[in-house]
Parts: C-alpha cells; structure tokens; sequence
C-alpha cells in the first residue's frame, strides 16, 4: 500500500468566483425528483438538525438519528459566546475577505484556503435565516442586532443571545426540523446510537443503529448518508463536552473507508473552571467573552498564597497583556491555554491546587458598573458561582484551560463528501474549516453553513451525478446483515468479556494518558510512551472490562463500553498522528518545534498538508495519505498576536 | 478538595426496570461524598459502587452538565432538581446538602411522560407539541438582511427570556395537575413577541394548546409551582400573555 496524494477537489478560478460559479456549475436535482431520494443524518446538533430542514424542505426524505431523547438536546446547544458573521454591522472594517483571513491566519495556516472563502462567505446568510426564525439575539436600542469581539480577532463581528448562543441557533434549527417532521418530510429517531455503516458496491447506503432503549440493532437504508456527530474531544475523559458525545459513529466510517484527518489538533480552550477533584466527570467552560472584559493574571512571585485582593498591582503579571500588547486578553485559544500552562509549569498558579489562573473583573466593574457587567455576563457569573460557591463580582474568577473542541475530523473534499462515496460529514465531525485552531464563534458558524448552504447543493449534485438510487438497495440487502451481524458481535464481545474493572475506570485511565502524553505539550518521546501505554490500556480493557446487566433492555454500561472501546483505538490514532507531525501548529505544540517566544513554529517546507489517515485493518498500522495545501491569497507568515 | 468535609448519605432511589414493570423506592447508602461534586457526580458514584458490585447501576438521564441540555430531571426530596432556585440537577452541588442527610430521588411523574427505566422518563410529548406550531414558517433561502426586522430591545429581551426554557419538563413535574402550560406559553410567547412570528400567532397558539390536551397534559389552575421550580426562571406572565393570545386567536378565529 502506498501514500496517496488525495485531491480536494477545489474548483478552478478566483477565490472569491469559486464558490458561486461551483454553484452554478453543479446539477440540480428536478423539484420532483428529490422525494425519491432517502437521506440519512446522524446527529442533530447545529450541523445535523440545519441539513435535516434544508434538505427536507427542499423535498428530500430525510431520516434523522439522535443519541438524546430529543434533538433539541445535541451539544451544540452549550455553545455560550456567539456566531461569526462578515456584516461589518458596526462599522470596523470588517469584510467577507476579513474574516476569511483572520480564519486561516487563527488555524495557523492548516485549513483548506477555498473552503475557509466559502465559509466566509455564506456567514452573513446564516445571519439572516436565524433573524427569520425568530432566534432572539441581542439587540440595540434602536432594534438592530448587537455584535461583541471575540479571541483572535480585532472586530466585533459576534453576534450573541446572552450566553446562550448555541441554544437559540439549535433551538432555530431544531424548530425547522419539527416544522418539516409535522409535514412528514423528517423523521427523527431519537435514543438511537448508529453502530456500523452499510456499504453497497463502495457506496453509503445506509447504517445500523442501536435502540437504546430496547437494545434492538435495526436497518436504515438510504441513498446517501450525512455524518454529523460532532467530535472526539471525550477521548480525554475530561472535557467540556457531553457526556454522551463521542467518536463511534465518525470511527465506524473510519473503518469502513473514510480517512481520519489530523486527529492531532485539539483545541484546549483557556477559560474553563479548574478540576476540583478525582469525582470530575466533565469540565465547564466560561465563556471566552469574558476575555473582553476580564484580565487574566497570576502573582509574579513563585508560590505566592495571599489572597488575590492582598497581591498589590506591582505585583501581578498580566502576562497576556505585557507579552501580546495588540491582543491582549483576546489572543487566539491556543496562545492563551500555552500562556497558562507556562506560569502553572512555573509554579505561579493560584487556587488550592495550584493548577489555575485568575480572570479578574475588578477594573470592568469599576469602569462600566456592576450592572453593565451583569447584563454582559450574568448568567456566566452565576455558572461560576454554582458550581464554585465563589462570587466572580468581588473576586477574580479562578480559571485552567480544558480539552473543548477538535478540529480534526474525517477527511471531506470541497462537497464535504468523505473518501466514501455517498457519505458526507458537517459541522464538527468533518477537519476542513479551522486548520490546526478555531477561533471563537466559529464552531457555530461553521456547522450551520455546513448543514444550511453547502451540504443541499453539493449533496444534490452527487445524487445526480452518481445516481445512487437506479442501483436499487433496501434493507433486505446482504450486505445490511452482515452489517448488522458485525455490530451485534461487537456488543455480545463487550458484554462477553467479564471482567472486574469498570468502564468508566478505563475511559478515566485513557484520558489521564491522553492529558499526559497528547495534551497541550507534545514530545517525541512523550506520544512514543503514550501510544505503548493506550495499547497496554486497551489489550487490558479486552481482558478486563465489566459490563453489568443485559444486551437488551436500557444498559448504558454496554452503551459506554462500545464508545470507550473506539475511544482507545482513536487515542492511540490521536497520538501516531501528533508524533509524525514533527511541527507546531495551533492546537498541536510540539515541544521540540518552538520559537525563542515559546510559540509555536510551523515547519512548512515539509508538513503544509492534511494527514488523512486511512484504516487498513486490525493488524496493521494505519496508512497517512496527505493532501497538500496551497496558500494563494493569504501569504504564509509566522502568526504573530504581538 | 478535602476528604475531611466529605459526607455520608442516605439515598432512597426510585427503581423500576421498564415501562410496564412496578417500581419500588430502594435504599442506598454512601460515603465519602464531596461537596464540591455536583448531585449527579454523586450518582456516579453510586453507581460505581454499584458496578463494583455487579449490581445495575441506576438509569438516568444526563448529557452537557452545564444546565443547558435539559436531559436532566429528578425529583429530589419532592423538589423538580431539587432545593436550589433556578438550578438544574446537574448544577446542583452537594454543599447544599448536609452531613448524615437522607435524600429520596425520584423520576419526573405525569401522565404525559411514562418511565422508561428507574429516573429516566420519555418526554417525546414536547416535541409533538412543538411540531404543532412552535416555529416560524421559513424555510432555508435568501432571508432579508437582518437587519431589516428591527426588534426594540425591550421585546428582544423578554422574547429571550421566555426562549431560555430547555424544555426539561421540570414544570410538568412540579404541577398537580401536570399541566405543560410554561412549557408551551414560553414558546408562544417567544414568537408572539417578535415580529417574525406574528404572522403565524394566532394558528400557532390554537394548535399548541389543542396538542397539549390531547397529549394527557392538565390544565393550568395557577398553582404558580412551575415557575418555582423552573431551573431558567421562566416567568408566569408567559402563561398570561398565552391565555390572551388564545382569547384574542379564538375569538378571530375563522373555523
């Protein structure tokens, strides 16, 4: 088996041309024909439940899984700061072409330049479909939208609703798809897990699922499939992710042909609340809007334990500020999380463990009032408060970075559509819009073009193109059931093993590795070590894991088995992947591969391109294909936030 | 942090294997608990030692743990997510609680919602009512600039304060008649107060209220138990601004 060069097929011609000459030059599917074309989506979070409406309005039956017991719950809904648009609302210089380039430069020159144009592009749109659905954003006296700035860049260009900005977008979309589910065009299976895809003939025909509250395995088959699972950002056990988001689905395709792209890139987001001790299950984030108004610093003496308000301004490092004078406080997530890692590693850090840093708000309450700062940030404060039992009006917050998104994902071209014909993946669960780092408020921005304004022309283009349905499959085909034996044999496995240790003591094992080894410093002999150590874990997982209860019936230790049994494999992908990237970029620091600054140096002359690795089965090490980027209209620089 | 302050417990948990099947409340304890674990943090643990000792653990419903999802539902001491104001079960932490304490927990109890297993219910009722009109008829295109539906501050922010509810049935729980009133006035509410919904209101508002009838949900005696126990403060007057909507769409309307 030899590296393939994979091709993204981006369309010919001007950047700012590609995309509305691509839509032009696409096959349309007749109005008539789209109710004989079935789809299925996987997940419902922004991407998922934006594509289900789009293409169901359009005329497409459309069969949407969740993992929740409804589809307004996927993660998506937890995104608290904002959603990026290119408006130029306020009047600062922003522009389509601005965003685009604040894009690329904040993914540390890793992302695909067109698809990052295109992204760009259709941001003010997705503006202006939520307005019309009634997402309540915020708003001026004068009843126009209101903006905030946001890490990474140095216009306001976020548009918000409170701190619940990824709620109100879902809600948008969740209530689009309830509106088409009431016409019969959506159908939504919720509780449902999908645990093997169907191939016919190397084509996505449709999947398995598993009822989770039943046990039952069941067969869906359809004319193309639309992964939308969001990340893996749960390998670590500790993030700020769900609990029940995971990679199963996004690792099923994987071995079924889709190439994994640049697992490495993590992001590890700078404003979450510390760990408070072994009983942890997930980490909260605050916001990162409140970089706007919050001073991140720490004392500047070495094991310092006064109480904040007794550290005398002299002697305080507001490290952000001194060493960022342009950004400040707003610098991308991933200078922020490594800056606070630095003045930990110094012994610098406050609070009883040591392991965090203060956001302070005393200088914006004393500027702006408290009230000002309580309508912003009223509802982050009382978070903290909650869950702290510390008031963030009269003292600084205490603050660590945490494991929160990943840019990685399976492999798309320009239609989004993955190495598998017929199988596309949006939103989160795809690698192709943040590079190697994602700015604050783009998540958003990107699951909703994804699933709202690129997925129903591409989408439509291969159906006619391919002509998935003249090849007739139902889910009497062979193929289901084999597929559907294969997954049944993997659940009476975990069920079979009998063991005495706990999943959940497994997927705390593998995320202690993962935070240790494939964290926010890499090494060379560091991921070495850490890949030995998750293969140990997993052999050990195999002979030792308890799943009590039954196959059928609700079993959510059978349900974590199967995710924490991916999980291993996928960490270990992880960890392969962040070792043959011998450079800094975004998310992924390696240690080796720094400026004098301790920021991150690229290495372009040898690693400007996608890993994109591809399953060649149980026993043999995966193969890294690469796709090459190309840097046409943003030059590559040293990114510097100074 | 400390393990000194750590307390012990007396858990009375609601078990049931399935829908069909008689549940019984059974009595746990545990020790060493955290107060600075949230309450599901300490359903872990319980469950781990449940695990350990090849017993089921107790089914439950959870996701984001950060008070936004609305997975979560427990009746804690006859309290919808317990005894903190504007709090949801997985927000709420064990400092509130006491040393020694004993904690009943059950599932969310309404007609409207059977239970699936143990804590965990079905609450597929609040997407049917949705379906019946909780959105505006717009479909995916060329939507006017923003800009162009200008919204005064003071509807965008109460529209927003009605569009916080996560749907977590707590309302329902708490009412003795189990009624889903703030649940559906809440998204009445939030698109009667915005242009962008006004054009649909009054069919919106009908529809809403006949599904939640025909769903087994109970009428709305203002018992004003849903906005106490609701983790987003969703406000009652949400439920009055329903029942003009309704007066005002029934009088006009043309069936």
């Amino acid at each position: 088996m030899s590296i393939k060069k994979l091709d993204g097929k981006v369309p010919a011609g001007p950047i700012k041309e590609k995309w509305d000459q691509y839509k032009f030059d696409m096959k349309l599917v007749n109005p008539a024909n789209k109710r004989k074309f079935n789809i299925i989506v996987l997940g419902t979070g922004l991407a998922g439940a934006s594509a289900s409406a789009t293409l169901a309005e359009l005329g497409y039956n459309v069969k949407a899984f969740c993992i929740q017991d409804s589809a307004r719950r996927a993660h998506s809904i937890a995104a608290q700061g904002g959603v990026n648009a290119a408006k130029s609302y306020p009047n600062d210089g922003d522009s389509v072409w601005r965003l685009f380039y604040d894009t690329v430069k904040g993914g540390d020159y890793r992302a695909r330049e067109a698809n990052v144009y295109r992204l760009a592009q259709v941001s003010n749109n997705i503006i202006d479909q939520c307005a019309a659905q009634g997402v309540p954003f915020a708003r001026e006296y004068g009843g126009t939208l209101s903006n905030r700035s946001f890490g990474g860049a140095q216009v306001s260009r976020t548009f918000y609703a409170r701190g619940q900005t990824g709620q109100q977008l879902l809600l948008g979309a969740y209530s689009a798809m309830m509106k088409e589910e009431a016409k019969g065009k959506i159908t939504t299976v919720t509780r449902s897990e999908m645990v093997e895809l169907v191939l016919v003939n190397g084509k996505a025909r449709g999947v398995i699922t598993r009822d989770i509250i039943t046990g039952k395995f069941e067969k869906h088959s359809a004319d193309a499939v639309l992964l939308c699972t969001g990340g893996y950002g749960n390998v670590y056990f500790l993030s700020t992710n769900a609990m029940t988001s995971n990679s199963s689905a996004a690792w099923k395709c994987y071995k079924k042909g889709a190439y994994f792209a640049n697992p490495c890139y993590t992001q590890i987001h700078p404003t979450c609340i510390p760990v408070h001790g072994e009983g942890q299950s997930k980490l909260t984030l605050m916001s990162e809007s409140l970089r706007n108004d919050g001073r991140v610093w720490v004392p500047k003496k070495k094991g310092d334990e006064r109480k904040p308000a007794d550290i005398p301004e002299d002697e305080r490092d507001y490290y952000l500020e001194s060493k960022y004078p342009s950004f400040g406080n707003l610098v991308p997530r991933d200078v922020a999380s490594r800056n606070a890692k630095l003045v930990v590693d110094e012994k610098r850090g406050v609070g009883a463990t040591g392991v965090a840093v203060y956001l302070d708000f005393r200088d914006a309450i004393k500027r702006d009032g408290k009230d000002t700062i309580k309508a912003k940030y009223g509802n982050l404060f009382d978070m903290y408060n909650r869950i702290t039992d510390a008031d963030p009006y009269s003292e600084p917050m205490m603050i660590y970075p945490a494991v929160h998104y990943t840019m990685g994902g399976i492999w798309v071209d320009y239609n989004l559509q993955t190495s598998v014909p017929g199988l596309f993946a949006l939103g989160e669960a795809n690698f192709s819009d943040h590079g190697a780092n994602r700015l604050g408020a783009s998540a958003l921005m990107q699951g909703l073009a994804d699933g709202y304004f690129v997925v129903p022309y591409t989408l439509g283009n291969y159906l006619v193109t391919e002509k998935p349905e003249q090849e007739k499959v139902t889910v009497d085909n062979k193929e289901f059931d084999d597929a559907l034996k294969t997954a049944e044999a993997h659940f009476d496995k975990l069920m079979a093993v009998g063991g005495k240790r706990s999943v959940d003591s497994f997927h705390k094992a593998l995320g202690l590795l993962m935070w240790e080894y494939v964290g926010m410093g890499r090494n060379e002999a560091g991921l070495k070590k850490g890949i030995e150590e998750i293969k140990k874990l997993k052999a050990e997982f195999w002979k030792d894991v308890k799943v009590t209860g039954t196959k059928e019936g609700i079993n959510v230790e059978l349900e974590k088995a199967n995710r924490v049994a991916d999980f291993l494999e996928l960490g270990e992908l992880m960890a392969r992947d962040a070792l043959e990237r011998v450079e800094s970029c975004g998310g992924h620091f390696r240690e080796e591969s720094q400026t004098d600054e301790n920021e991150a140096k690229r290495d372009d002359e040898n690693f400007c391109h996608v890993a994109a690795w591809e399953y060649a089965g149980e026993n043999s090490d995966p193969i890294r294909n690469i796709e090459e980027l190309s840097f046409e209209n943003v030059a590559l620089t040293q990114r510097s936030y100074k | 942090m400390s393990s000194n302050n750590n307390m012990s417990l007396k858990l009375k948990v609601w078990r049931q294997e399935n829908e069909n099947s008689k549940g019984q409340m059974v009595d746990y304890s545990l020790e060493d608990v955290s107060p600075d674990s949230s309450f599901l943090e300490m359903i872990d643990q319980l469950n781990e030692e449940l695990v350990e000792k090849g017993d089921e653990p107790v089914a439950f419903d959870h996701d984001c743990r950060e008070g936004i999802c609305g997975m979560c539902s427990m009746m804690i001491n006859g309290q919808a997510h317990g005894p903190e104001s504007e709090t949801t079960t997985c927000q709420l932490h064990m400092r509130k609680f006491k040393d020694g304490d004993t904690i009943a927990i059950e599932p969310w109890r309404a007609k409207a919602f059977p239970v699936h297993k143990d804590l965990m219910v079905d609450r597929s009722s609040f997407d049917a009512i949705i379906q019946a009109g909780g959105y505006v008829s717009v479909n995916t295109g060329n939507a006017q600039d923003a800009n162009s539906i200008l919204v005064p501050k003071t509807d965008a922010d109460l529209a927003m304060d009605a569009a916080a509810c996560i749907g977590c049935g707590a309302c329902v729980a708490s009412c003795k008649n189990a009624s889903a009133m703030l649940f559906v006035s809440a998204k009445v509410s939030q698109l009667a107060l915005l242009p962008q919904g006004k054009v649909e209101a009054e069919q919106r508002v009908l529809n809403m209220v006949d599904k939640m009838d025909e769903l087994g949900f109970g009428n709305c005696t203002n018992e004003a138990e849903c906005e106490a126990s609701c983790p987003k403060a969703i406000s009652i007057s949400n439920i009055a601004r329903l029942n003009r909507e309704f007066l005002s769409a029934a009088v006009k309307s043309r069936h």
